[in-house]
């Protein structure tokens, strides 16, 4: 019964690569959504080359007001330029997602390749291991763990430095246990089939093996992941500098502007607007690519 | 059905001792030795500080400890708060049933939109509903709770003056009028999470019913001549529920991110809210109580979500 | 004469990203009352297409049927809705299909889902539905039918659950059932036991049976008529006597000829005869008789303009221009 649909046949020669840009292209919410992405990347990046006016400049002559020529994103309660505040947050706030998605890929491949390759003890426990970081209650646990190590790791790094690399490990922490599955599932699944086979036939080591023919193919699945990775951790950071337990108060984080605006919604909305607006923003906009590239990358799966 | 019920419970133990194991080498690794704090902190009266130093055995060797520490917590033995100066067990349990009231509701309110909405968009792929649906899905599960939460207080409290943005627990009206007051005291908060919450599991739904929709039961249940909604509801959603349960279950940890923040957000006195207090005054028993309440809690929603799944899928319990 | 079943010009086809597969390309075929046929070709023939078509259980979305008539009792059943379809299916027409191990829903039991149809076509209630499926198990020989009908599909095997699919379809006692392949996912010796049943309970219940199969083995076996499919079109027509005998079509010929002999003398090295080539594409089917490509008797005629069947005996219809059945 799951014939009675025939399939189509192409006669169009196409690399994977191609087949799944082709495929994401399709997506329109996605491609304008890399489109957003990249013109916030540009912004965070290049803006404060092209807008000077420093992130810590007081003015008490023009507190809390809404969007000018002068302050296009409106001043917080300091006379602070918040547009330009937001530029530097927004490269912190990216540099922790990127980063965190970068410790959360690499530690979720290591162990799902190692969990892949061994069989038994070694595969079960790495995957007892999974499973119970997957139940750990994460934000208590993220607060926890900020609460006792903030003092010396602040001591060793810096102040925000010390905050940034925690930050950047706890979120990676919790976001490996994803990667790590499907990469087990990849090797799972490639292991027994032929194209290994032949490869080992003709002499290949297991490294060799596992580098060309099993990663390449687990690709996929894993820069998607990666991909929700750093929209959840930018969540994170966000959500962390919201309760005001991430980055110290001078930091700009959007997250931390939120904190600061929370309490004066009724004067300043624009204060909290822009802040939210923008991590709204960049999470839908990961979110879309997110969705395009699952259907780019695999698609077997009706989505 | 008894002996599912018992192996699961017993495979829960695992859990538990996992989970407890690394909150336990969390605090013992911590500099400044949190445990001792417990014991020599200067606000907690003298007979109370013998007694935390024998129950936890802060003298015994690190594994005993352990144990000691965690027959301690199951034992609801929390210590003794250094700011509020009551018992940590009297400060928690007076707030847990707030939070698990606002989770609880949240989580009625975000099934209620994931399922009929959800199936609606599976039973009509790429119709302009789906598309709608699935972008809206898509857009409320970007926005942070904190940030859904703002904007209903501008938008309801501040602007429209219609809710009330700090929650009050004591309401002066009694009777009908108290019950109308609780319920706007509740429904931001509550629309917060539920919403938040709805919008990933509408995107989870929809992809669980388009698995089930495509097997070949449904062809089967459709050559019987049954109508399309006994199709979907008998053949298609009471299997595609399996998957949803244990997602719903395995998401709480998430859940209680989402109820600490609302809490924040709306001054609700629940253990979330008590959490972030307890960091910010340096409550070290608090903290230490509320993340193992915590624990317990995602340990007790994983064992519901085994049994639940046990009583769905008739494949499972034979085993 | 009306028959039961009739089947005419029927093109149903499936918008792809590529362009229309033309998946059933003018089919025209009949049941009557008792009789059993059978649909046999390769697959992508079409077959299952068109059994689907006749229940109209295709997704509709990607499929349509764009041309023909599905003739029950007279009735073209093309243009009904969906609802007036609903009242067909289960009641008049019972299907069984391909995969036991997947067509039973694993979260009732077989009993329940037995029940399903006669509570809706016949409105037992639930006790004496079930009681009536357990009667249903017992026909289908499935032991301690009484015990067995509160069991879940997974604890039986995959020809006891085809079994259970034969119970289902003809619970409310249909005069056809249309059978796509319900042997061809199973051991040879539980094939042949279904197939048994199957000619048992078209006996007793006196019905039609439409059964679609690739074996030439099964047609053999229970056929009384027979229609040969390729690439989305009939090519030849007639009682399974008249084609075992005097095949006509190249295709057809090439079909049986490829059945293992038990008798082949493999000391001789006599190879397994195929039929080369493959398939045409059903997106543009090439102009003109479609197994022409592959065909050993072909001629400039036969790209031309595609055969229409024509009588060559009484019963006996073939889609090809050849004179003399080849021998």
């Amino acid at each position: 019964m799951a014939s009675s649909i025939p399939a189509s046949r192409t006669d169009r020669p196409v690399s994977p690569w191609g087949e799944a840009w082709r495929r994401f292209r399709r997506h329109r919410m996605a491609v304008s959504s890399l489109g957003v992405l990249a013109a916030l990347v540009a912004a965070v990046v290049l803006g404060p080359l092209a807008w000077h006016m420093p992130i810590d400049a007081l003015d008490f002559s023009a507190t809390m007001q809404g969007p000018s020529a002068a302050h296009p994103f409106g001043t917080d309660d300091l006379g602070q330029d918040l547009l330009a505040r937001m530029l530097y947050g927004g490269r912190i706030s990216l540099a922790v997602g990127i980063a965190a998605m970068g410790m959360a890929v690499l530690v979720g491949v290591t162990v799902g390749a190692l969990a892949g390759i061994s069989r038994g003890p070694l595969d079960a426990a790495l995957m007892w291991l999974t499973d119970l970081f997957l139940s750990l209650p994460q934000l208590p646990l993220l607060l926890l763990l900020i609460y006792l190590f903030r003092e010396p790791l602040k001591a060793v790094f810096g102040p925000e430095g010390g905050v940034f690399v925690m930050i950047v490990l706890v979120i990676g922490c919790f976001g490996w246990m994803q990667v790590a599955r499907l990469v087990r599932a990849q090797f799972f699944s490639l292991r027994e089939k032929e194209f290994v086979e032949a490869a080992r036939a003709l002499g290949a080591t297991t490294t060799r093996v596992v580098w060309r023919h099993i990663l390449p193919n687990a690709l996929g699945p894993v820069i998607v992941a990666g991909t929700i990775n750093v929209a959840a951790a930018i969540i994170a950071e966000s959500t962390l500098s919201f309760l005001g337990l991430g980055f110290p108060p001078d930091i700009p984080t959007w997250g931390r502007l939120l904190f600061d605006s929370k309490d004066h919604l009724d004067i300043a909305a624009h204060w909290a607007l822009f802040p939210g607006g923008a991590i709204f923003l960049t999470v839908m906009a990961i979110n879309f690519v997110g969705d395009g590239l699952r259907d780019a990358l695999d698609p077997r799966r009706v989505l | 059905m008894g002996a599912f019920i018992l192996r699961r419970l017993a495979l829960a133990l695992p859990s538990l001792l996992g989970i407890s194991v690394v909150l336990f080498a969390v605090l013992a690794l911590a500099p400044g030795d949190p445990f001792a704090e417990l014991a020599t902190n200067s606000n907690v009266p003298p007979e109370v500080r013998v007694h935390l130093r024998a129950s936890l055995g802060l003298d015994d060797p690190v594994a005993l400890r352990y144990l000691h520490w965690l027959v301690a917590m199951l034992r609801g033995d929390w210590g003794f708060s250094f700011i509020s100066r009551v018992d940590v067990t009297t400060l928690i349990w007076q707030r847990v049933p707030v939070t698990l009231g606002l989770i609880g509701a949240s989580q009625l309110l975000a099934l209620a939109i994931a399922i009929p909405v959800g199936t609606l968009s599976a039973v009509r792929p790429y119709s302009w509903f789906d598309r709608i649906a699935s972008t809206l899905a898509l857009a409320g599960f970007s926005l942070p709770t904190f940030f859904t939460g703002i904007l209903l207080i501008l938008v309801f409290s501040i602007k429209l003056d219609w809710l009330p943005f700090v929650y009050r627990s004591d309401v002066e009206a009694t009777g009908w009028a108290a019950v109308v007051e609780h319920v706007r005291e509740a429904i931001m908060p509550v629309a917060v999470l539920g919403l938040f919450q709805g919008a990933g599991w509408t995107r989870y739904v929809r992809s669980a019913v388009l698995d089930v929709v495509r097997l070949d039961h449904v062809t089967t249940a459709r050559s019987k001549g049954l109508s399309e909604r006994v199709v979907i509801t008998r053949h298609v959603l009471r299997n595609a529920l399996i998957p949803v349960v244990t997602l719903v279950a395995l998401q709480m940890p998430t859940v209680f991110g989402g109820a600490i923040v609302t809490e924040q957000i709306f001054r609700i006195p629940g253990i979330g809210s008590l959490l972030i207090d307890a960091i910010l005054r340096n409550d070290t028993p608090v903290i230490m109580g509320v993340t193992f309440v915590f624990s317990m809690l995602v340990i007790l929603f994983n064992l519901v979500a085994d049994l639940l799944y046990g009583l769905l899928d008739p494949r499972i319990a034979y085993r | 004469m009306t028959h039961l079943l009739e089947i005419r010009g029927l093109k149903t086809h499936f918008k792809t990203d590529d362009g229309w597969v033309h998946a059933v390309d003018g089919v025209d075929l009949h049941v009557d009352a008792g009789e059993t046929l059978c649909v046999v070709g390769e697959s992508g023939s079409g077959k299952s297409v068109t059994a689907m078509s006749v229940l109209k259980l295709l997704p509709m979305p990607p499929g349509r049927i764009v041309a023909g008539q599905v003739l029950w009792e007279g009735r073209d059943l093309v243009p009904l809705s969906q609802a007036e379809m609903r009242k067909l299916r289960g009641r008049e027409i019972g299907m069984v299909f391909q995969e036991p191990m997947t067509a039973l829903n694993p979260v009732y039991t077989v009993g329940e889902q037995i029940g399903e149809s006669l509570r809706l076509h016949e409105g037992l209630s639930r006790a004496a539905a079930l009681d009536r499926a357990a009667e249903l198990l017992a026909l289908v020989h499935i032991s301690q039918a009484t015990r067995r009908v509160h069991d879940y599909p997974h604890q039986f095997s995959g020809g006891m659950r085809q079994r259970v699919m034969l119970a289902l379809a003809l619970a409310c006692k249909p005069r056809l059932l249309i059978a796509d392949e319900p042997t061809t996912a199973l051991d040879v010796t539980i094939q042949a036991q279904i197939l048994d049943l199957l000619g048992e309970l078209k006996e007793r219940l006196g019905m039609a049976v439409l059964l679609i199969t690739h074996a030439m083995g099964v047609v053999a076996e229970v056929a009384q008529r027979v229609v040969v499919m390729y690439a989305g079109q009939v090519i030849e027509e007639g009682s399974v006597e008249q084609l075992f005998e005097r095949p006509w079509h190249p295709y057809t010929q090439g079909l049986i000829r490829s059945i293992p002999r038990i008798d082949a003398d493999a000391s001789r090295g006599t190879r397994l005869a195929s039929i080369h080539g493959t398939v045409p594409s059903l997106l543009a089917p090439p102009p003109g008789c479609r197994f022409a490509p592959r065909c050993a008797y072909a001629r400039d005629a036969c790209t031309r303009a595609t055969p229409a069947l024509r009588d060559v005996a009484a019963g006996h219809r073939v889609a090809c221009i050849l004179e003399e059945a080849p021998p």
